[in-house]
């Protein structure tokens, strides 16, 4: 009988060989994960100790949570990457988040076949605390942002656009660039924008402006309204104030497109 | 509540919004006020509130008016407010609801949530001051102090110092919840640092480590919440723990799938199985691993990735030969379609239905007209 690999030589040589490794000093991976696991359950009982004197601040207080995800980010270690981490479990801070998220994807479906899938922290706000009902712990623009960027990694386009000082949800894969960034920035001040406006601030030739538009009115996020004034206007939806709009159906929004 | 004064809510020029919340209803003091719930608004120079039925009644105070204010915690049945302390009103004041107040105070209650956002701008706006800077065209009469202004003062000292101390003992209890929390992080640190050691060993392949170990290895890294991309080359994210939700996920949405045609975002997925949960939710990374493992269980379930980035899961009974075929029939039966049609047509979400298109059209059964109208998918006839 013959067993590949193991035999009484094989097990001598690699004796010797950590053995020589120990005397230079060096600790074997082995060692170490023997090490790790006894200070985990170590680490494990200061969590429950912790979380029996302060787990209420986790729920109550804003400001304790972004100084707990600060520290976290600080020294490398991820509270919210599975429900299954201590963190989560003895803190109660995933369960805390990952509701969050699932309560920010269904305002972003409902909403979606008005806005296109874009929406401004704001509103999103406002509309998750009325879903959240009267009995809830309140949320701040800080928890929405850190439950945001959990969801990109379920692929469904999730992502945060800076405008005007705030910023834009976006919930649906639409490609959008650098262009078309700027141009929402454009419109953020009075909800829309005009090819002379695009043309005047960005210095931008028309073709470029009426690609970037054309791409924005494809991909639903604007709307165009070829009978203002002085010349065409493209809207955009996610950025009509909550008391200015009233709500449209689907089938009233798709027949709203020219 | 005698500092306010009827005002028409527009805002002065200089003057700037910065948040506006609903549900909010305001106290005289201890007692309700007698308006109804309504909206406040916080501009750089006012707080403002609005009745939400009759938006004519409307009432403003300078920021001004404000010596200090505080957050009330909500109780049970209580919703969250915000203690808000005033000097003296001065006695040119516009005329407002009310004349004369017991109370050098009022509360704003939040019934709809928002006071977080709300107490942090207001402390941005006090903090800031910025009404002095850009008076607003109109000028709104300043709290200084009068013959009566003066006596009220005094009261209003020893309220401030009772708040003083209440603040203090608050802080006093987050501070010693920072100061837990703080020699927490550094033993969590000492653990990031070993892991690195270990991480680093198991790179450079020094010292044999055996399968069971590198596995153990990745469900402390999971306890933790550390992100190690040697061990996720070599053995994948998932853990034992991922590979029982993969089993668990297998049978929970079987069901699920076959109503919606074979095919679920995994945004949808999500939230249908936390809502099923209800607590110990799974993270989006959570789901995400389990669904990589179906394969390797040979699990009827896959995770799939379209081209645009969308994840889907999907039955593996429902292949793409066919999903392709019934494309092409439902688009060469209706002459064309969209992909909000094609949802209508077969009840799926207008994004998956968008996927199935692109595929067909991938494979070349399917041509698109691309218009500021929509796009539009034609059989392909070339």
């Amino acid at each position: 009988m013959h067993r590949r690999g193991v035999g009484a030589g094989a097990i001598a040589k690699k004796k010797l060989a950590e053995a020589r490794y120990k005397e230079r000093g060096n600790v074997l991976a082995e060692d170490q994960i023997v090490q790790m696991s006894k200070q985990l359950e170590t680490f494990k009982s200061n969590l429950e100790e912790f979380a029996s004197k302060h787990k209420q601040e986790i729920r109550k207080s804003s400001q304790f949570r972004v100084q707990f995800q600060e520290m976290c980010a600080t020294i490398g270690v991820d509270p919210l990457a599975s429900g299954k981490g201590f963190w989560s479990e003895m803190l109660g801070v995933g369960d805390f988040y990952y509701e969050l998220g699932v309560q920010i994807i269904e305002v972003c479906l409902a909403l979606k076949h008005r806005n296109g899938g874009l929406i401004t922290l704001d509103e999103l706000h406002q509309r998750v605390l009325k879903g959240r009902g009267k009995y809830a712990q309140d949320v701040s623009q800080d928890d929405l942002m850190r439950a945001i960027k959990k969801l990109k990694v379920m692929g469904s386009g999730f992502g945060m656009i800076p405008v005007g000082g705030s910023y834009l949800v976006q919930s649906v894969p639409a490609e959008l660039n650098m262009d078309h960034t700027v141009v929402l920035q454009l419109a953020e001040k009075k909800g829309f924008v005009t090819v002379s406006e695009i043309k005047e601030s960005l210095k931008w030739e028309k073709e470029r402006a009426c690609h970037v538009l054309d791409h924005l009115l494809k991909e639903g996020l604007a709307w165009l309204d070829s009978q203002a004034a002085e010349e065409a206007q493209y809207w955009l939806p996610a950025l009509f104030s909550e008391l200015s709009s009233r709500d449209v159906t689907p089938e009233e929004a798709n027949q709203m497109t020219p | 509540m005698d500092c306010f004064s009827w005002s028409n809510g527009l805002l002065e020029i200089n003057e700037t919004l910065v948040i506006q919340q609903r549900g909010v209803r305001l106290y005289d003091g201890d007692d309700k006020a007698k308006l109804d719930v309504g909206v406040a608004l916080l501009s750089t120079h006012r707080l403002i509130w609005r009745d939400v039925k009759n938006h004519e009644c409307c009432i403003a105070m300078p920021l001004s008016q404000i010596i200090f204010f505080e957050e009330q915690a909500a109780g049970i049945g209580k919703s969250a407010k915000i203690v808000i302390h005033l000097h003296a009103t001065p006695a040119n004041k516009e005329p407002g609801p009310y004349q004369h107040s017991k109370y050098s105070f009022i509360k704003l209650s939040f019934k709809e949530h928002g006071q977080i956002e709300f107490h942090r701008r207001l402390t941005e706006e006090m903090t800031q001051k910025r009404w002095e800077n850009t008076p607003a065209s109109q000028p709104i009469p300043t709290g200084t102090g009068s013959q009566a202004g003066r006596t009220r003062a005094v009261g209003i000292v020893g309220i401030e110092r009772k708040i003083e101390e209440k603040r203090k003992e608050t802080d006093k209890n987050i501070s010693e919840a920072f100061e837990d929390l703080s020699k927490l992080m550094v033993k969590a640190k000492e653990m990031v640092e070993l892991s690195r050691s270990i991480a680093n060993k198991i790179k450079d392949k020094q010292g044999d480590i055996s399968e069971d170990e590198t596995i153990r290895f990745k469900s402390y890294l999971l306890s933790m919440g550390i992100a190690d991309p040697v061990t996720r080359e070599t053995h994948g994210s998932g853990t034992h723990y991922h590979l029982q939700l993969a089993k668990q996920l297998g049978d929970m949405l079987q069901a699920p799938l076959e109503e919606r045609g074979g095919m679920m975002a995994l945004t949808e997925v999500y939230c249908l199985v936390n809502r099923a949960r209800g607590m110990e939710l799974l993270s989006p990374e959570d789901l995400v691993n389990a669904c990589k493992m179906f394969e390797s269980l040979q699990l009827p379930l896959r995770l799939r990735v379209f081209d645009s980035g969308v994840m889907v899961v999907q039955l593996q009974s429902h292949s793409e030969e066919e999903m392709i075929a019934s494309a092409l029939d439902s688009v060469s039966d209706k002459g064309s379609l969209t992909a909000e049609e094609f949802a209508k047509l077969l009840g799926l979400s207008v994004l998956l239905s968008k996927e199935r298109l692109l595929l067909a059209e991938k494979v070349g059964h399917l041509c698109r007209d691309d218009s500021v109208e929509g796009l539009r998918f034609y059989p392909n006839l070339f």
